[in-house]
This record gives C-alpha cells, sequence and structure tokens, in this order.
C-alpha cells in the first residue's frame, strides 16, 4: 500500500498505522506520540498529540475526513495522503495539545528523576509555547508506593493508560487501574494494595513521565550524569532475556532499565530481578556502552553527528516548517 | 391538532400496562412485522420512512440498520440508549414512564429486522423507577406471548433485558455504554471500528435512542411512506420535545418536525409562552450541547426566513447564526436570567462527567469550568473571552468522542453570541454578582415590535 506523508512516498504493509508508516519514513515527519506504544496492544488514541490531518483518504474514496485523526490508531488506506507538519491546523492543535496536557503537571522538574529521559519534557520543548495561560492551582495527589519497589506520583502522569496496559499484557494479573473519572482520575492501587509480579517494575520504564519511578533509584542521581551501558545476564525468568541497560555513575550500577530505542519504547521488557536485585557489575556481561540520541541531554557533553531531518532536504517542506527548520538550522 | 403517532394514547388510564396497551391498539406492529414482512422489508420501511436517529446525531436509523454487518454464526445485538442525561433532556424517561410498552414493541420489531436474538435496553442507573416500570412491562409481554421462544409461532426467537447503568453521562456515547454494558469502565472506544461491525462483545451491534426505537412501531403500522409524509423535508416524522426553563407549561411534546419555533413557543398548545409576563431573552433549542441562540436569532434565521422545528431549519446558519436540533431538550431563558452562570453551570456538567481519557477532553473542560468560575464571581479579566474561544477550539474535533464537542459548543456559541455580558462581568464586577444583565438588544422580537 502507498501512502504518502508530507510529500514523502512510502510502501507499506495492509493494516500499518499512519504513526507506523511515518516512523518508517523517519525524521521530522513522525508525530510525538505519548500514549501509544507499539509493544503494547490497544494503546494508543488517548493523549492525541499524535494528531494529524488526512488530506486524501484513499485511492478509492479520495474524500478528506472531517476531522484530525489520531495517526497512532488510524490505518493506511492505499492511496492516502496525510500532512503532519506540513499542516498549519496539526501543528496548531498539537500545541493545543501539549498546553493541556502541561495545566496540571506540576513542572517539578528540577527534583524529578525522570528529568532528561522525560517524553513530556521533549514534546513541550519541541511543540509547546514558552509560557503558561493556567492560572488555577494545579492538581495533586499525595504520593503512592505501589510495593517497596515502585512510587506512584500521581501528580505528574498524564494518564497515557500504558501501565493499565502493561499490567495486563505482561504481568499475570492487574491490581491497578483507573479510578474516578475527568480530571479526578487517578492511578491507583485500590486501597494501596501492592503490585506484586515478577513484570511490574516495566511499568516505571513505559512511564511517560516521571509519575512511575524506581524508588531503588529515588534521589541518587540526575540521568544525564549516569553513564548507560549495554549489559546482559543468563536470566532464568521465563519471558526476561536478561538484556538490559545498566546505568553507571562510576564504578557504581545506580539502576537497570530494559533498553529503549529512539522512540522512547522498551526493546524488550524485563523481570524484576534483573531490574531491582542485580546491581553489581559482577552480576553482567558487558557489551559496550549505549548509543543516545543527539537529542538527548544525555549526551550533552558529546555530540554526535545530527543526521539530516528530512525537512533539510526538501524545500517544500522548508515552507511549510519554516519555524523548526530556523530553530534547528541554529543549534 | 396534529396528530400524535407516539403519545396518541398516553392519556388512557393503565396505558402502560399490557392489556389496556393491547387494546388500543398496540402490538399490531409485531404481528405485521412477524406475520407478514422479512426482516429486510422492515428495515425497508425504516429507510423509506426518513427516520432519523432521536438521541442527537440525526443520524437517519435506516441506513444505520443496513451498516450492520451481518457474518455468518456471529451474533448481533440490538441495544437500545436510555441514558438520557443531557441536561434539559427527560423524554425518554417520560415515555418509558407512562408508556412503556411503545418501546418494548418497538424493541421486537427493530430486533427482528436486525436479526437479534438479544436485545439490551440500557437504562440511566438514576432511572430507577422506570427500570422497574419496564421490567413489569417485559414481564407481561413475555407472559403474552410477544417475547421469549417462537414469538406468535414465527420462530423468531427474542430475549429482552434491562441493564442499568451506573449513573454516567458518558455512558450515552454508544461505544462507553457497550463497555459499561459489557461490565467494564464506561470509556468511549476509538474507532474505528464501529459498533456495526464490532460492537458488544465483540459483535456487530446496533445502538439506537429510546425514541427511534419507539418510531418504529408508528412506522410499521402505517408504513414508511405515510410516516413520511409528516415533517418537512428531510426532517420527517413525529419529534419530541422536552420544553423547560420559563415557560408556562413545562413537558414533553411530541410535534410534528416543521413546526415554526414561534409557534411552539407561543401557542397554548404547548409551551404557552415566556412565564410570568417576561421577555424571551436566549434559547438552548436541543439539549445542554447545542450552540445558545440568542431570541432574535432564534425565531428568525440570519437570511430572515421564519425558524422551523426541523433537523435542517434550526442548523440553518451553521454554527455561527443557528443551532442544532441535538436530542430535544428545549430550555428557554427569561430576561432574569445570566447567560455567564448558565454557560459556568454547563461547563461543570461537562467538567464532571468528562471521562478522562484524552487530553484536550479531560484538561480543557475543567479549565473552562474554572475560568467561567472566575468570571461569574466578578474575578475574570477581558482576556478572559478570548481565552475561552481558543481553548474550546483546542477542544473541539480532537477529542475521542463528542462530549469533547459537546463541552466546547455552549461556550464558545455563548460568547459569540453574549459577550456584551461577559464584557459587563469584567468591567461591572461588583455590579454582575448582584444583578443580572437583562434583556439588552437580544429581546425577544415579538415583544419588541407589540411596544413599539
Ligand atoms: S472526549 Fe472526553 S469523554 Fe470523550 S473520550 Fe475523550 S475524555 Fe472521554
Ligand atoms: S500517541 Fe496517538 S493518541 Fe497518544
Amino acid at each position: 500500500m502507498k501512502v504518502i506523508i508530507d510529500g514523502i512516498p512510502i510502501e507499506v504493509e495492509p493494516g500499518t498505522s499512519i504513526l507506523n508508516a511515518a516512523r518508517q519514513i523517519g525524521g521530522d515527519v513522525v508525530p510525538p506520540a505519548m500514549c501509544y506504544y507499539s509493544k503494547l496492544k490497544d494503546s494508543g488514541g488517548k493523549c492525541r498529540t499524535c494528531l494529524v490531518k488526512v488530506s486524501k483518504g484513499s485511492e478509492k474514496d479520495p474524500r478528506p475526513m472531517p476531522k484530525l485523526v489520531a495517526s497512532c490508531r488510524t490505518a493506511v488506506m492505499d492511496g492516502m495522503e496525510v500532512q503532519n507538519i506540513t499542516s498549519p491546523e496539526v501543528l496548531e492543535a498539537r500545541k493545543g495539545i501539549v498546553e493541556m496536557l502541561l495545566i496540571n503537571h506540576p513542572l517539578d522538574c528540577p527534583i524529578c528523576d525522570q528529568a532528561g529521559e522525560c517524553d513530556l519534557q521533549n514534546l513541550a520543548f519541541d511543540h509547546g509555547a514558552v509560557k503558561t495561560r493556567y492560572e488555577f492551582d494545579r492538581r495533586t495527589f499525595e504520593k503512592i508506593d505501589i510495593g517497596d519497589k515502585i512510587q506512584l506520583h500521581m501528580t505528574r502522569c498524564i494518564l497515557c493508560y500504558r501501565c493499565v496496559f502493561v499490567a495486563d499484557q505482561i504481568t499475570d494479573h492487574r491490581i491497578h487501574g483507573i479510578l474516578n473519572r475527568g480530571d479526578h482520575s487517578e492511578i491507583s492501587t485500590y486501597i494501596h494494595a501492592a503490585v506484586e509480579n515478577d513484570f511490574s517494575g516495566n511499568v516505571i520504564d513505559v512511564c511517560p513521565v516521571g509519575a512511575l519511578t524506581d524508588k531503588t533509584f529515588r534521589f541518587k542521581n540526575r540521568v544525564w550524569f549516569t553513564k548507560p551501558v549495554d549489559a546482559h545476564r543468563d536470566c532464568d525468568h521465563p519471558g526476561c532475556n536478561g538484556k538490559v541497560a545498566l546505568w553507571y555513575k562510576g564504578e557504581e550500577v545506580l539502576r537497570v532499565t530494559a533498553r529503549k530505542d529512539q522512540y522512547g519504547e522498551v526493546e524488550e521488557f524485563i523481570c524484576n530481578t534483573c531490574r531491582f536485585d542485580t546491581k553489581k557489575t559482577a552480576d553482567w556481561v558487558i557489551e559496550g556502552p549505549r548509543k543516545i540520541s543527539h537529542k538527548s541531554v544525555i549526551s550533552s557533553n558529546h555530540y554526535e553527528f545530527k543526521p539530516l531531518p528530512v525537512v533539510k532536504t526538501n524545500p517544500q517542506l522548508q515552507g511549510a516548517n519554516k519555524q523548526q527548520f530556523e530553530r534547528d538550522t541554529r543549534l | 391538532m396534529a396528530r400524535k403517532l407516539l403519545l396518541e394514547h398516553i392519556n388512557v388510564p393503565g396505558i402502560n400496562t399490557f392489556d389496556v396497551y393491547r387494546s388500543k391498539g398496540g402490538y399490531a406492529s409485531v404481528e405485521k412485522a412477524l406475520k407478514t414482512m422479512s426482516p429486510d422489508d422492515v428495515v425497508e420501511e425504516v429507510k423509506k420512512s426518513g427516520l432519523r436517529g432521536r438521541g442527537g446525531a440525526g443520524f437517519p436509523t435506516g441506513m444505520k440498520w443496513s451498516f450492520l454487518a451481518k457474518p455468518e454464526g456471529v451474533a448481533r445485538y440490538l441495544v437500545c440508549n436510555a441514558d438520557e442525561s443531557e441536561p434539559g433532556t427527560f423524554k425518554d424517561r417520560y415515555l418509558m414512564t407512562y408508556i412503556p410498552h411503545l418501546l418494548i414493541e418497538g424493541m421486537i420489531v427493530a430486533s427482528f429486522a436486525l436479526g437479534a436474538k438479544t436485545s439490551y435496553i440500557y437504562v440511566r442507573g438514576e432511572m430507577m423507577p422506570q427500570i422497574r416500570i419496564l421490567e413489569k412491562a417485559i414481564a407481561e409481554a413475555k407472559n403474552a406471548g410477544f417475547l421469549g421462544k417462537n414469538i406468535l409461532g414465527s420462530g423468531y426467537d427474542l430475549e429482552l433485558y434491562v441493564q442499568p447503568g451506573g449513573g454516567a453521562y458518558i455512558c450515552g456515547e454508544e461505544t462507553a455504554l457497550l463497555e459499561s454494558l459489557e461490565g467494564k469502565r464506561g470509556n468511549p472506544r476509538i474507532k474505528p471500528p464501529f459498533p456495526a461491525i464490532a460492537g458488544l462483545y465483540g459483535c456487530p451491534t446496533v445502538v439506537n435512542n429510546v425514541e427511534s426505537i419507539a418510531a418504529v412501531v408508528p412506522i410499521i403500522n402505517e408504513g414508511g411512506d405515510e410516516y413520511a409524509k409528516v415533517g418537512i423535508g428531510r426532517s420527517t416524522g413525529t419529534k419530541l420535545i422536552s420544553a423547560g426553563g420559563n415557560i408556562k407549561k413545562p413537558g414533553v411534546y411530541e410535534i410534528d418536525l416543521g413546526l415554526p419555533v414561534e409557534e411552539f413557543l407561543y401557542s397554548d398548545e404547548y409551551c404557552g409562552g415566556i412565564a410570568n409576563g417576561k421577555r424571551l431573552k436566549a434559547v438552548v433549542a436541543g439539549g445542554s450541547s447545542v450552540p445558545i441562540l440568542p431570541a432574535n436569532l432564534f425565531f428568525k434565521t440570519a437570511k430572515n426566513e421564519p425558524r422551523l422545528m426541523s433537523y435542517e431549519s434550526l442548523a440553518e446558519g451553521g454554527f455561527v447564526t443557528g443551532t442544532m436540533m441535538g436530542s430535544g431538550g428545549f430550555i428557554a431563558f427569561d430576561e432574569d436570567q445570566c447567560i455567564v452562570r448558565n454557560t459556568w453551570n454547563f461547563t461543570r456538567f461537562y467538567h464532571h462527567e468528562s471521562c478522562g481519557q484524552c487530553s484536550p477532553c479531560r484538561e480543557g473542560t475543567g479549565w473552562m469550568e474554572k475560568v467561567l468560575h472566575r468570571l461569574e464571581n466578578g474575578h475574570g479579566t477581558l482576556s478572559d473571552m478570548d481565552l475561552l474561544v481558543d481553548v474550546s477550539k483546542k477542544i473541539e474535533g480532537n477529542t475521542i468522542c463528542p462530549l469533547g464537542d459537546a463541552a466546547a459548543w455552549p461556550v464558545a456559541s455563548a460568547i459569540r453570541h453574549f459577550r456584551d455580558e461577559f464584557e459587563w462581568h469584567v468591567t461591572n464586577a461588583s455590579e454582575a454578582v448582584v444583578r443580572n444583565y437583562g434583556l439588552a438588544h437580544y429581546a425577544d422580537p415579538l415583544d419588541i415590535k407589540e411596544t413599539a
């Protein structure tokens, strides 16, 4: 099936979502995704940051779609034409979404363990406005300990539902979920029951913000002072293959996480033993330092060569996306 | 007086019981459909009738039925949406309370047309009396052989169940309703797939409003063509309107679509005019989510044609100078009502009822509510109006389900038409908390003519 995204054609399998088609193209035409997670079935459709405009439905039915659609949950059709960064309407809507996501967010990045690898931080940096127009008290919640290894700081949550899907699909049973509705919704384990499960730690990795954090790492260090190293061990848990990233500070392993790809999604889920209980170098076979994207603050001391974004080679896109182009070329 | 198709016998004592209902010609449509028609014939009649969904969106019912997927060996369901909770709308409750058998009769015919063997009526949780009434009526119908196995010897089986909801407005959205019916949290589903392909328990499902299903009864009895003769243009048939607000005679009225709004509001047969000798200021024509209109735009469209109670005429002028038929929740505001307060009240409702899945609606409704609250209480600023319009635009169209739009429209339209009143709330803050802005220039044009 052929789709055209921001003027760039690509052939994809039937059933591919627009988002995944865009990821196959790569670069700037990939819409940001805060709730979709390719490894979690049924995820996506909620945060609305990935909205795009379908200017031509398909070869058969060329009518444009009446509203912006969530690219993560809309399948491509043959001959479909999609506008992401070439549509001012999309950029405007996305700005609105970012603003909405931030109005009740505490913006406590300076004391948040997620800072530096936070999807919301990146999103706000790329698509948000400098100032807020929100002048009211922000919603707050008490912190909740979910078991002895995980802490939930609901105030930072953007309700992407990813951790709910993890519990449903990766662990053997789910005991946490969403309580209440609207902007009083909260992730909770009912009456604070602990999440006891061999795979529960994965909720930390899928959380796009700092709402679910690793208690064994809390306040230990800023992520950009730690050095990630790929390592593996012979994990005897079925379902975990022991491939992780170790985060070093000096000689010490401060934390263990799954390996994340360029979209911040884990490559493979890992078990709690690997994550929480094996924190000595001797436990691991080291593979080598982990590649960190040039965009990440973690690599701020060693800029790598920056691959040309699609915009730079396409004059048509340059005009449509002037603002970003200027910012990128200035850097 | 126009002929009533749904409420003809509403005043007959005992019409809520099977025997009286039957003696007035009830269940004739079931006999006619099951004995003389094929399911496709029934669908065809409904298509001919031009009946449009009475729950709000106004989508042609016959068309919706013909979209239903019919894979071999997979169950199909008909679900009646009786989760009526739009502020201002109370027609379905009225119908279920006083003439429950009409709904059940319609359910049987509609289920037959769709080939559903099990059907549900999903009733809003607060309507406990209506749930009991329906359950009693179902038992009576079953007793008389109109439900259960081999109905009227036709070989068609149907079980009908009443399911109480948990009392959430969002469960009136059809996919949230299905989630709730399945016993899950009532979050709207992400579409596609649409319920016609994968609905209840993953099976093809049709969800229809109470009134749409009840309307199937006269359509079958009299034929689709006859039904289509009532009404005007593409707005065929009759419609139940729940009239409320500052009118002399609030209540549920059955009108022929195409009735001039002026007649509806002032004639003694319907609303009977504005109560207490006051004058009309504004109207919400179709339930809280449709755009509010000032009196002058309500009676006459921008093209200076008289407005009629029909889908097309109410929508004349789009969102700039028009509104929508919606679910038929007609609310009239007289000169003593404060538009800012009312808008805040509506927004408070949507804020409370948002399911919280998608960010624009979850955060945006709360934000608008807070800004309006501050305006109403005299702490607003002049830039708040632009902020509200902007926030409402950021919500509208960007959400999973129509609740986001429903929350955005009343705010955007109130500011569009009543901006001076909002501004007065800022510039005369201390006065605004003790008295109302009054009629201003949106006065009811009829009364002005008389006094001039
Ligand atoms: S628009 Fe509102 S009610 Fe509808 S799915 Fe989104 S958050 Fe839920
Ligand atoms: S990533 Fe598509 S809606 Fe969140």
